[in-house]
């Protein structure tokens, strides 16, 4: 029943091009996180402030990111786009697509998180003679943030999962990286072993540091 | 006379058939594994509820491995695993046990939330007027914390649905491999995957809404 050599050397020979492709995927999921809160603050905004064609701009995305699988959204940026003559390159591809999906996503973080924020602290700041801009980001934004930063980890979380889409579109990340190397070798299960372990331990690195960085930033 | 040949054909009739074909395949694997995924589910919910260290210890580690681990990586690791130790499963087989299991990792947190969200005296109540163990947990803590977090489960059965597009590496024909197949055929991508999206969209959509619906009505 048990009649399968492991075959591990191979793989921890090529460990150190597996980490490498691993900080490559933290790099992706970094920058689509970053585009996200930035796109994602934006679409919030215009949803609960605009009316008329921006608003069903950004409702549409809203939607389309939270009830479209990811694999569709690359599949998406990574053939659809080619239709129309737009070719990018599978770092280009599975960027756009993970910020995409990361923006609809903390879009409606962030509008249940201004929502919480009672609309007499605007009026108050404003009677104190702040300047809108003033009023958002010294009193809005910080408590928004404080009620966001456990959503936003579990993003920065699921875009880490989620950039291991990059391997169907034939991007190098830590998943890519993997099969590339296992089909060389064909020790398909050792690779990908060694690979969960090392997403595993990302993703603990990702929930320790916020929550490190948490007992710091909300000490009050 | 020689015919002449083309690599690509138009989009026919017959390829609509092989879409909807897909997307029954979609259905199914999602309807069997979020089915038995949520049975799972509440029983592991119920075990990290009642149980003490022996499930800290050993349910709790195992859960966090399928949330802090890509879909992707579980389902190839599964499908080379499953031969190691002289199983010979198809791709749908693979596909539901790791969807199942994936599943039952998320809902066994909804799960221990919901019997959590049944109060203390409320199930004292219940046993001083007789009920036992069982009974409760049928009677009282089963609709009330069930209720509870409805809307929840519903917002986890919706990724899996969506995530059993990841299957599609295994090489189950689901609706998204299927739409891969017929643009590489025809090469008539955006087509194609606006009939994809259209029908995900079509399904998550309205079940998601009504979900938040309920929510609401639930909450006042």
């Amino acid at each position: 029943m048990f009649d399968y050599n492991f075959h591990w050397r191979p793989v921890f020979k090529n460990l150190p091009s597996l980490i490498e492709a691993g900080l490559t995927t933290l790099q992706v999921a970094v920058f689509a996180l970053i585009i996200g809160i930035v796109f994602g603050l934006v679409l919030a905004l215009v949803r609960m402030n605009l009316r008329g064609p921006l608003y069903w701009f950004a409702s549409s995305w809203i939607e389309l990111a939270r009830n479209t699988p990811a694999l569709f959204q690359l599949f998406f940026f990574g053939f659809g786009l080619g239709a129309l003559g737009i070719h990018l390159s599978p770092y280009t591809i599975v960027l756009a697509a993970l910020s995409f999906n990361c923006a609809g996503y903390l879009a409606e973080n962030f509008r249940g998180g201004f929502q919480a924020i009672p609309d007499t602290q605007i009026r108050a700041a404003r009677s104190l003679g702040m300047t809108a801009w003033q009023c958002y980001s010294r009193v809005i934004i910080p408590q928004v943030f404080r009620i966001v930063y456990h959503p936003l980890t579990n993003q920065m979380v699921w875009a880490v999962l989620m950039s291991s889409l990059g391997m169907l579109v034939g991007f190098r990340e830590l998943s890519g990286e993997t099969q590339a190397l296992a089909s060389r070798t064909y020790r398909i299960f050792e690779y990908f072993a060694v690979t969960a372990v090392i997403y595993f331990v990302i993703v603990k690195i990702i929930l320790g540091a916020s929550r490190i960085l948490a007992t710091r930033l909300f000490r009050y | 006379m020689e015919p002449t040949i083309t690599f690509f054909s138009d989009l026919k009739i017959n390829d609509l058939w092989f879409l909807a074909q897909a997307a029954w395949a979609t259905l199914l694997i999602s309807g069997v594994s979020i089915t038995v995924g949520t049975i799972l589910g509440i029983v592991f919910g119920w075990m990290l509820f009642e149980g003490r260290w022996a499930t800290t210890l050993t349910l709790t580690p195992l859960l966090d491995i399928f949330r802090s681990v890509p879909l992707i990586i579980q389902l190839v690791l599964f499908y080379n695993f499953a031969p190691i130790i002289g199983l010979n499963l198809d791709p749908f087989l693979s596909g539901v046990v790791i969807l199942s299991l994936y599943c039952a990792s998320l809902v066994a947190n909804v799960a221990r939330g919901g019997i959590e969200a049944v109060g203390v005296p409320m199930r004292r109540a219940a046993r001083s007027l007789g009920m036992s163990y069982w009974q409760d947990l049928r009677y009282v803590v089963l609709p009330i914390g069930g209720r509870a977090v409805f809307p929840s489960w519903v917002g986890v059965a919706l990724g899996v649905m969506k995530d059993s597009a990841l299957v599609s590496v295994l090489g189950y024909i689901e609706l998204l491999k299927a739409s891969q197949i017929l643009i590489t055929r025809t090469q008539e991508p955006l087509i194609i995957l606006t009939i994809a999206g259209a029908f995900y969209f079509a399904l998550s959509y309205p079940i998601s809404r009504y979900a938040a619906t309920l929510e609401k009505q639930w909450a006042s």
